[in-house]
């Protein structure tokens, strides 16, 4: 243990450890529910729908419906249990986990218990942003595929007065994988870029789009401390665990505050864990603090037992290489790729990764040959700008990767200048024509041409507002000339190639 | 498995029926102890056996993989999913003001 | 001809031959019941508008297939997208359905006509139809006495000719031992031979839908048209519906029927079931089957197993009932969510399925698992071993399908126990997912009315085509098929 001035114990002479493991809940983005074929609100095409609309009597809990398992749900997760270095269970069941409440329609859960469907795997995660950072590495308990629960409302939406609550169950039903970490985290930065780096690798894994707002990915760090004394004893900390976070920040605030909390609550009151002491908590994101909810976990008793409406899930050798073979490469080796093979500045090829659509639109222009650094060049400055402009991502502007593939050789070859690039890039979102085509329908092929130039030249330096610009050039002024250059490029309409256009000025009036 | 003379208590029950959401009163708790008793004192016959190293059936079929497809079909008519609701709001469910978090997932 | 009282293929035929209309059959059928269903109770609700418009269409050629006219009972515990679904309890006095249960389509799509829905025990939990909410059916060979259960509508209203057959489930003996005290065949399928969608749960890894017939040809047309695997139900089997599932008259070459002494309790028989288990034991030899002696062990842990595992799964399959989405919701003010729970239930549920949900909920809670459920799945486990090595012996096992006859509206009504304990010669074989079929075995008088005896015979799983060609051959040797209560 060593002494840290951010210790909240430091203060009071103690040394304090904090201990913190997560539980993640992703949500998946199958077409339909886990057990019926409504549609899930998880999935793009429907998380606007309105209240009470993704429903069948499935997802109701109507009497006499059953339960039919998403395949889709179970390859999911296989491969986010792949991903996740995880060992997949052979076979694995369904277990009924029961508790009243009024957005679960059936008043119990259909969880995996005693057999998750991953388990025992992990990853490294960076510990600092340093170039060569120190990694540790986080265990995964576990990985299990559960149905989501519907929600419970207090106001109509809009905020309309009701003098009741109000259930609505396009969630209920919804794929939900519990991803349980061991308790390997000692800081809130560790626990964030592992949130973190669990979201890039389902949003790359296509099993989420992974939007937190959405309540795609929510967390449950469970937290306490370890508290050592002057004389050297240690006291352990009452486990709290906070429920329903849905932002880094949340979790970041949650962990910071319990360790705090936990250290001056354990100085007034000296409870230390015991059996049954875990209690739950919730964070208030505007005060920033957490509150207690129910103080004694042990009030529950979910009475589970395999679910009778259901078969054993079997995975085995030849579907488990079916997934395993359709994982797509994850983000920490794409990063590698980028860097050390494709040679992008780190932060180039994080701000692709920070999509997979773009990361994937990015492979796809190098697939169609095109030069790595130039391409990182253009999507990054060019093309990203009008991905931004439309809110969308690289691959739904139009486009196609040979179509950009085409232009970055027509810019490395210098048939169109820099400046041309954009306009073309927006000619080729809107047509199927090939760029090369399409510059020269569009007159943006790089001119070199002497005759051209000497004209186009010859007109800027004869223009009487430029002519403080051709005296400073005279007087050797290096700088001065850009505005020359950019004079030609103006009145060539990009067509100009601008190294030849400077040598031309320099030719003319240093001649 | 218990030997006592009588396997379930008037608390057993109590703690039972607050599990299963039923309300019960004094009288009821009284007789569904002795009704449950007896028939827990039957079912203790099964603590005769050694069932040592047999494997559990939980379900007779010997099925596995039954899986469906990811197609999502359209979702149900929402009033026909409301109909049978004995009370609700626009287009909710409706239950009296539920306070905190109760729910377990 | 009296079309009531003949047999369903009986009746089939004359509407396919146009001897009668499906109009008029359906009228003869809605006459019995106006007649005799408020003294027998055997119907719920009858669908009278929606039978003869049905029946028109079959008239009219625009409704046909293998039960095209053919009026059938179906018990209120299958959904149904018209009139109410109420599996007898207040619970759901007013559920209407959005949809039809898969097995009650089968046979609309094969032509039947559904002339309505019958009582039964309160969500299938009984065995004298005497927990309904809304009043029992009673048993048509002596309206004083219980018709069993918990199928007990549908069994009434087949033993009384007030359809030409019907449907029930069974989850450990609801529609044998009810066909057994009112005189008719009544079959519990393998599990995961008929779709369970729409079927309300009572026990999910115990529960069948299956027929009662006047004849085990009837039966078996009514088996080949529910059978087959259901997309909606993931315990529906993929096993292909053999061809000659209703070709009943076909012989069992070389038959061996197994007797096993623990099914043989004869110090608990009445000796009229006694005498027709023994004398259908001497017809089977005296038609050339080799009789066997089979060892099963373990029948005498099948109702303490079957009250564990039948409970634990219905106190989880009845959670749902809260009073939120659907269902009963009491009127009473409730202070939170959790009274208005408990109140509701309490209010919709009857007796004994309060005592069943608190038993299998203790059965499951925390420190009693193992004991309870997880031995009890060991020895079902043990069950179906004793089983699977008597079919290595035998064709069917013959036995009793009830200890007695038909008891006494009231005399077991407040002891679970002893009603529990009529299951005996039926929990088993639910418990290992094998077929049963009861058959009528004559009557007995008893205070000076006559009163059906059952016997029983138990087949393998998935080999239901050669349990009703054993069923057949004892049927075709005696005359009890027909016998019919005075009414």
């Amino acid at each position: 243990m060593t002494t840290d001035p951010h210790d909240p114990g430091a203060a009071h002479g103690l040394k304090t450890t904090l201990v913190v493991g997560l539980e993640i809940h992703v949500e998946l983005a199958t077409a339909s529910k886990m057990w019926t074929a409504a549609p899930n609100v998880a999935h793009p095409d429907h998380f606007d729908a309105e209240p009470n609309t993704l429903l069948s009597p499935v997802a109701v809990g109507l009497p006499g419906t059953l339960p039919v398992m998403n395949k889709a749900a179970v390859e999911m997760s296989v491969k986010v249990g792949l991903a996740l270095n995880c060992s997949i269970a052979k076979r694995s069941k369904w277990d009924r986990k029961s508790y009243y409440y009024p957005d679960l329609p059936k008043n119990y859960q259909i969880s995996q218990y005693d057999i998750p469907l991953c388990y025992d795997g992990g990853f490294e995660i960076p510990l600092s942003n340093d170039e060569e950072p120190e990694h540790k590495h986080i265990n995964i308990i576990r990985a299990h595929l559960e149905e989501d629960a519907g929600k419970l409302l207090h106001e109509l939406p809009g905020g309309g007065f009701s003098d009741g609550s109000l259930v609505d169950l396009n969630r209920a039903g919804t794929p939900l994988l519990e991803i349980v970490t061991a308790p390997d985290f000692r800081t809130a930065d560790e626990a964030v870029t592992f949130c973190n780096m669990l979201r890039d690798i389902c949003r790359h894994l296509g099993v989420t789009e992974g939007i937190m707002q959405r309540g795609h990915m929510r967390f449950e760090p469970n937290i306490n401390v370890i508290i050592e004394n002057k004389a050297g004893e240690t006291f352990k900390t009452p486990i709290v665990e906070v429920k329903n976070l849905n932002s880094f920040r949340a979790v970041h605030g949650a962990i910071i505050h319990e360790h705090t909390r936990q250290v001056e609550a354990w100085m007034v009151d000296g409870r230390v864990m015991g059996g049954g002491e875990k209690s739950t908590r919730g964070w208030d994101d505007a005060k920033e603090v957490t509150t207690l909810q129910r103080e004694k976990e042990d009030a529950h008793d979910y009475r589970y037992f395999p679910d009778p409406d259901l078969v054993e899930v079997v995975v085995d050798e030849a579907w488990l290489e079916e997934q395993r073979a359709a994982l797509p490469e994850l983000p920490a080796a794409k990063r590698k790729r980028y860097i050390d093979d494709l040679h992008l500045k780190p932060i180039d090829a994080d701000t692709l990764l920070a999509e997979p659509a773009n990361a994937a639109y990015f492979d796809a222009v190098i697939d169609a040959g095109a030069d790595s650094k130039r391409t990182g060049a253009f999507l990054l400055n060019t093309a990203m700008k009008r991905a931004n402009e439309h809110n969308t991502t690289l691959d739904r502007l139009g486009a196609t990767p040979q179509q950009t593939a085409g232009l970055v050789a027509m810019l490395a070859n210098d048939k169109i200048s820099s400046s041309a690039a954009e306009p073309l890039f927006g000619y080729c979102c809107e047509s199927d024509e090939t760029p090369e085509k399409l510059a020269e329908h569009h007159g943006l092929i790089q001119v070199s041409d002497d005759g051209a130039l000497d004209a186009w030249v010859d007109e800027v330096i004869a223009n009487p507002k430029l002519a403080q610009a051709v005296e400073d050039v005279k007087a050797g002024k290096g700088k001065a000339i850009g505005a020359l250059v950019g004079a030609v490029m103006k009145l060539s309409k990009g067509q100009a190639n601008p190294k030849a256009v400077s040598a031309k000025i320099n030719e003319k009036l240093s001649g | 498995m218990s030997n006592q003379a009588q396997p379930i208590s008037e608390d057993d029950v109590r703690h039972v029926a607050k599990l299963a959401r039923l309300t019960l009163n004094d009288e009821q708790v009284h007789h569904f102890t002795d009704q449950l008793g007896a028939v827990l004192g039957y079912i203790a016959q099964l603590g005769e056996l050694d069932v040592e190293g047999v494997e559990p059936l939980a379900h007779p079929l010997d099925l596995v993989n039954v899986l469906r497809e990811d197609v999502a079909q359209p979702g149900a008519d929402r009033d026909a999913m409301l109909a049978n609701a004995p009370d609700r709001q626009d287009a909710f469910f409706k239950v009296p003001k539920v306070l905190g978090d109760g729910g377990g997932a | 001809m009296d079309v009531t009282n003949t047999t369903m293929l009986g009746v089939r035929d004359a509407v396919a031959s146009k001897e009668v209309s499906a109009v008029e059959v359906t009228r003869a059928y809605l006459d019995r019941i106006e007649k005799h269903n408020e003294a027998l109770g055997a119907y719920l609700e009858v669908h009278d508008e929606r039978a003869l418009q049905r029946a028109a269409d079959v008239d009219k050629g625009q409704l046909t297939g293998p039960l095209a006219g053919v009026p059938i009972a179906v018990k209120d515990l299958f959904c149904t997208s018209y009139g109410k679904t109420t599996a007898s309890s207040r619970m759901l006095e007013n559920y209407r359905s959005p949809f039809t249960a898969t097995a009650v389509q089968r046979l609309e799509d094969a032509g039947a006509i559904i002339l309505g829905k019958t009582s039964m025990d309160e969500y299938a939990m009984g065995s004298s139809c005497e927990t309904c909410a809304f009043g029992g059916a009673k048993n048509p060979w002596d309206p004083s006495r219980v018709p069993g259960g918990s199928s007990g509508g549908s069994a009434a209203a087949m033993a009384a000719d007030l359809c030409a057959a019907a449907i029930g489930s069974d989850t450990g003996g609801s529609i044998r031992q009810p066909a057994a005290l009112t005189g008719v065949v009544g079959m519990k399928p393998t599990y995961g031979r008929i779709s369970r969608y729409g079927m309300i749960a009572f026990a999910s890894s115990l529960d069948q839908c299956g027929p009662f017939a006047r004849t085990v040809a009837d039966a078996a047309l009514l088996l080949k048209v529910m059978s087959g695997v259901d997309p909606m139900d993931a315990t529906s089997a993929p096993v292909d519906v053999e061809p000659d599932l209703d070709e009943v008259e076909r012989e069992v070459k070389n038959l061996r029927i197994g007797v096993a002494k623990q099914y043989m309790l004869e110090g608990a028989n009445d000796p009229a079931v006694q005498q027709a288990t023994d004398d259908a034991i001497k017809f089977y030899e005296s038609q050339g089957a080799t009789i066997v002696e089979v060892d099963l062990p373990h029948t005498k842990y099948g109702i303490p197993v079957y009250y564990v595992v039948a409970t634990a799964e219905c106190s989880s399959n009845l959670a749902r009932y809260d009073g939120v989405h659907f269902g009963h919701r009491t009127a009473e003010p409730a202070n939170d969510i959790v009274e208005l729970f408990s109140k509701s239930r309490a209010e919709g549920f009857g007796d004994e399925v309060k005592r069943r949900i608190m038993l299998g909920t203790y059965a499951l809670s925390s420190g009693y698992y193992d004991a309870y459920y997880n031995r009890a799945l060991k020895v079902r486990r043990l069950i179906k071993n004793d089983f699977d090595a008597a079919f290595e012996q035998c064709d069917a096992i013959l036995c009793p399908t009830t200890t007695t006859p038909a008891f006494k509206i009231g005399e077991k009504a407040d002891d679970p126990l002893s009603m529990y304990l009529n299951d005996v010669y039926t929990v088993n074989a639910p418990l290992a997912g094998i077929a049963g079929i009861s058959l009528p075995a004559g009557t007995t008088e008893v205070d000076g009315k006559a009163l059906p005896v059952g016997v029983q015979l138990i087949g393998d799983a998935f080999a239901e085509a050669k349990l009703l060609r054993v069923a057949r051959l004892y049927e075709a040797g005696h005359d009890h098929w027909n016998l019919r209560p005075a009414l």
